[in-house]
């Protein structure tokens, strides 16, 4: 029994098994405190779709060895920019998102294409720069959004009659479109059919291109730069590939989350995007060189469940005002710092 | 004092894991006297010096057998600071100079003379305030015992290479107690009058009455300055000669010695220059350590060409340029047409492939694959192993997996199947993946780089057999580069021997020792006169 124990802690990492074990604990106290289980699987559920293509978009970045994307902002203001254009088309339903994704690709590209030029002149310190370009694009965008021509009601300020609002609720456009999509329920917990196909679609193309010879190449240039020049193959292109798809990913990413979450935020909110997406994939098992899609899936899962599943419970824990939530935090982050710095195993 | 000797180490044996590399050598040095220390790469000298330092890299793999008598008392060095107290001072290769100070900083490090102010007569000597003028008078000192203009004030960041040579020169000098210094190649990066300013240097040093013992490749350095002369050859001491005794091409002749019998009977038909391959002219590459100042070479066909040569003289340097890995100038011609330099795709497309000697850095994508580790480079360059699906083309996985295979049984990789990551690979087997990369370009000419570094004596045999059968069975033409001069004459047609970044000259495998000697110590041309190009 030890030894099974063992080889499946082994097979796993140490950082999941602890964390695999603090949910297990919150789920106790979830029972304890008498909480819907139901309702805390189906969350679980929404979330990991809804956030699942943000993480996986980590995925290529680091591959192509440009580190953690920090830079997703961009992709995410990409993805809304599609997103408020389809609204301004006055579209529904699931033209409203196609459209939205197939005018976010596009964009992405490009700027995918230009953020990784600029990759490629700091390399070494991707991440930090990164993490500097995301803030100042998305901080310029704050600008940006007050001055776009869009004119759909919708979308601008009521009073002013020009400039994006804060929230632009989707209601009537897409809202939980994916969610509710062939939605079904097993034993009093929703299944969120169409998310979840949608994430597994995305999944599969990535797994395509990772098997295919660009992708092969890209993934040659972020392993051992050295050994792809001497394979004749460019590392600055393997790079750039890398960056674009990346950037793609978030714009479509930022679309499925915001059809779960109901509203596009705008102005400060794409800022942090790129921090969830980080701690997902680091807790399912990547590091800065190496990550596959099975951490994207485990990662999400683990990561957005702590959430969920922490907050009532610590409400009932600690009822009085402010503190739950405070100790919720620290117990939670604690937790996953903690599992982050015992390294090791995973394989 | 003990019959006047200064060092003596008698008897020294040293092993890395099983593999003798020290087999019971002898060295003596007297005070006053200039040593030379000589032998190829790899010969055991800087195993040998390593224990007179008492490196740790030898206490960590064991230790050393034998005795080690410095001024007449037995020592057992455990730590370079010891041997530095006890009076044994090394000059080394790489600079260990701190760039942004002065040049009697650096000679002072951690030595400077200080003297007490206010502050420290209450907190303590650490608070002492430095003696400038004093250091400096000190510095000049040891500058003019070197006869060197160099301003001890002038800061060492700009100053040329040669001259920080003799700021370490000046630092160990300027040692109060120190007998022995040891001189780790110095006139590797000096140029010619440089070099005699050194060896003058030297001279008046050992004038003063300090040991000097004096490792390099140069022969006529040694001739020039040397009383005595110790040879090293594979661990063993094959000569302690008196510099009267003896001459450059006895020296060389020792140096080299013959080494390893035939591994495979070869006949070494020389053949002529009518069927060229690989054309190379005035072939210059910057490869840092490696540079290749204008080489011109034909290459055979069917031929197996060996680049020989001491470290650092350029030999790696020839692959690398042509392969595009460091900025290259000049002419390669491969089968009559012209192969475009500094560009890896157009020689791996054009039917050249490299092995390159830095397995780990360069050979390998150590986290992925056998399989895809030796099909990678062809599926990029010739689109080879692929399918079409959908709108990407996709690696076709069972193509690969019989390839790999193939691969895996044809050069017999041990390994436990075609998934298994290269880094858990045994040297040897890595070795193996990297030519079964290469193989799989099938390219006309393959370069191969220090093929047997780092891998075991049986493991040696298996890849430069595989070499001789590629060769013998596929009529490949391989040019291989290799720093251990046996393994060349072992398994090449011809020898062309790399010196200060030029052909020095091509011999066949049979040549005498003295002429390979020679020609690795760049004297050929002088001993030998025209007649030799």
């Amino acid at each position: 029994m030890q030894e099974k124990l063992k080889l499946v802690i082994n097979k796993i990492g140490i950082p999941r098994a602890i964390i695999i074990s603090f949910l297990i604990l919150l789920f106790v106290g979830a029972f304890y405190y008498d909480l819907s289980i139901q309702m805390l699987l189906s969350d679980t559920l929404v979330r990991l779709g809804m956030n699942g293509v943000l993480v996986l978009a980590m995925v290529p970045s680091i591959l192509s060895g440009t580190g953690l994307n920090f830079g997703l902002p961009l992709g995410v203001i990409c993805g809304i920019i599609g997103g408020l254009i389809s609204i301004e088309m006055d579209l529904e339903g699931f033209t409203a998102i196609s459209v939205a994704m197939l005018i976010s690709v596009p964009l992405s590209v490009i700027t995918g294409y230009f953020y990784g030029l600029l990759l490629n002149k700091v390399k070494g310190s991707e991440m930090t720069v990164a993490t500097y370009v995301g803030f100042s694009v998305a901080s310029l965008m704050c600008i940006g959004w007050l001055f776009l021509p869009f004119r759909s009601p919708e979308l601008v300020f009521a009073i002013a009659g020009s400039g994006l609002r804060q929230t632009i609720t989707l209601s009537g456009r897409f809202d939980k479109i994916l969610d509710q999509f062939l939605a079904f329920d097993v034993a009093g917990v929703t299944i969120p059919t169409g998310s979840l196909l949608f994430l597994g679609l995305c999944c599969f193309i990535i797994g395509l291109f990772l098997k295919s010879r660009l992708g092969i190449a890209m993934k040659a240039v972020g392993e051992n730069e050295r050994f792809a020049v001497a394979s004749g193959l460019s590392v600055d292109r393997g790079r750039i590939i890398g960056t674009v798809v990346s950037t793609v990913l978030g714009g479509i990413g930022i679309i499925v989350y915001a059809q779960s979450y109901g509203f596009f935020q705008l102005y400060q909110a794409p800022l942090m995007m790129a921090f969830p997406a980080v701690a997902a994939i680091l807790i399912g098992g990547a590091s800065t060189k190496n990550a596959k899609i099975s951490h994207v899936l485990l990662g999400t899962l683990m990561f957005q469940t702590l959430l969920i599943v922490a907050l009532p419970v610590a409400n009932k824990m600690v009822p009085e005002g402010n503190l739950s939530e405070v100790a919720r935090v620290i117990v939670s982050y604690g937790f996953i710092l903690y599992a982050l710095t015992q390294a090791g195993g995973g394989e | 004092m003990n019959h006047g000797t200064i060092l003596e180490m008698r008897n020294i044996e040293k092993d890395y894991f099983g593999n003798k590399v020290l087999k019971g050598v002898n060295l003596t040095v007297k005070p006053g006297e200039i040593h030379a220390l000589l032998g190829e790469n790899g010969a055991g000298k800087s195993t040998l010096m390593n224990i007179l330092f008492g490196m740790p890299v030898i206490h960590t793999t064991g230790g050393f057998n034998g005795e080690v008598t410095f001024n007449g008392s037995p020592v057992a060095l455990k730590s370079p600071r010891e041997a530095m107290d006890i009076g044994i001072g090394m000059v080394h290769q790489e600079f260990m100079l701190i760039p942004g100070f002065t040049v009697t900083e650096n000679i002072k490090l951690n030595r400077e003379i200080t003297k007490h102010n206010a502050v420290s007569r209450v907190l303590g000597d650490s608070m002492k305030s430095l003696n400038m003028t004093q250091m400096e008078k000190d510095a000049r000192k040891a500058l003019d015992t070197l006869g060197i203009g160099i301003d001890e004030w002038a800061k060492v960041a700009g100053l040329p290479v040669g001259y920080m040579q003799f700021v370490e020169i000046a630092r160990e000098i300027d040692k109060q107690n120190i007998k022995l210094l040891v001189f780790d190649e110095p006139t590797a990066v000096l140029t010619e009058s440089e070099a005699d300013t050194l060896l003058q240097a030297m001279k008046k040093i050992a004038d003063s009455g300090i040991a000097i013992l004096f490792i390099t490749h140069r022969l006529d350095e040694v001739m020039s300055v040397a009383d005595n002369i110790t040879i090293l050859r594979d661990g063993e001491l094959v000569a302690a000669l008196k510099k009267e005794e003896t001459n450059v091409t006895q020296l060389a002749e020792l140096m080299v010695g013959r080494k390893i019998e035939k591994m495979a009977q070869r006949d070494h038909d020389l053949g002529d220059d009518s069927n060229i391959v690989l054309k190379i002219r005035n072939l210059e590459v910057e490869m840092p350590g490696e540079e290749v100042k204008g080489i011109d070479l034909d290459i055979r066909k069917g031929e197996i060409i060996g680049l020989g040569g001491l470290a650092g003289q350029g030999k790696i340097g020839i692959a690398n340029g042509i392969m595009g890995l460091y900025p290259a100038t000049g002419e390669v011609e491969l089968s009559g047409r012209q192969i475009e330099l500094n560009n890896p795709k157009a020689s791996l497309t054009n039917g050249l492939a490299f092995v390159s000697e830095d397995r780990r850095g360069v050979g390998l994508l150590l986290d992925s694959s056998i399989e895809l580790n030796i099909v990678i480079t062809a599926m990029q360059m010739k689109e080879m192993f692929l399918k079409k699906l959908a709108f990407f083309e996709q690696a076709d996985a069972k193509h690969i997996r019989e390839h790999a295979l193939k691969m895996i049984e044809d050069l017999d990789i041990r390994c436990r199947g075609p998934q298994q990551l290269t880094r858990r690979l045994s040297g040897g087997n890595q070795q193996k993946v990297c030519i079964a990369r290469a193989l799989t370009l099938s390219p006309n000419v393959l370069f191969v780089s220090e093929p047997t570094r780092g891998i075991d004596i049986g493991a040696k045999k298996l890849v430069l057999d595989l070499l001789v059968k590629l060769n013998k069975e596929m009529g490949m033409t391989i040019i291989m580069t290799s720093s251990e001069l046996g393994e060349l004459r072992s398994i090449c047609d011809r020898i062309a021997i790399i010196t200060e970044g030029k052909v020095e000259g091509i011999l066949s495998p049979d040549d005498s020792d003295a002429n390979f000697g020679l020609m690795m110590a760049g004297e050929y041309k002088k001993v030998h006169g025209k007649e030799a190009v």
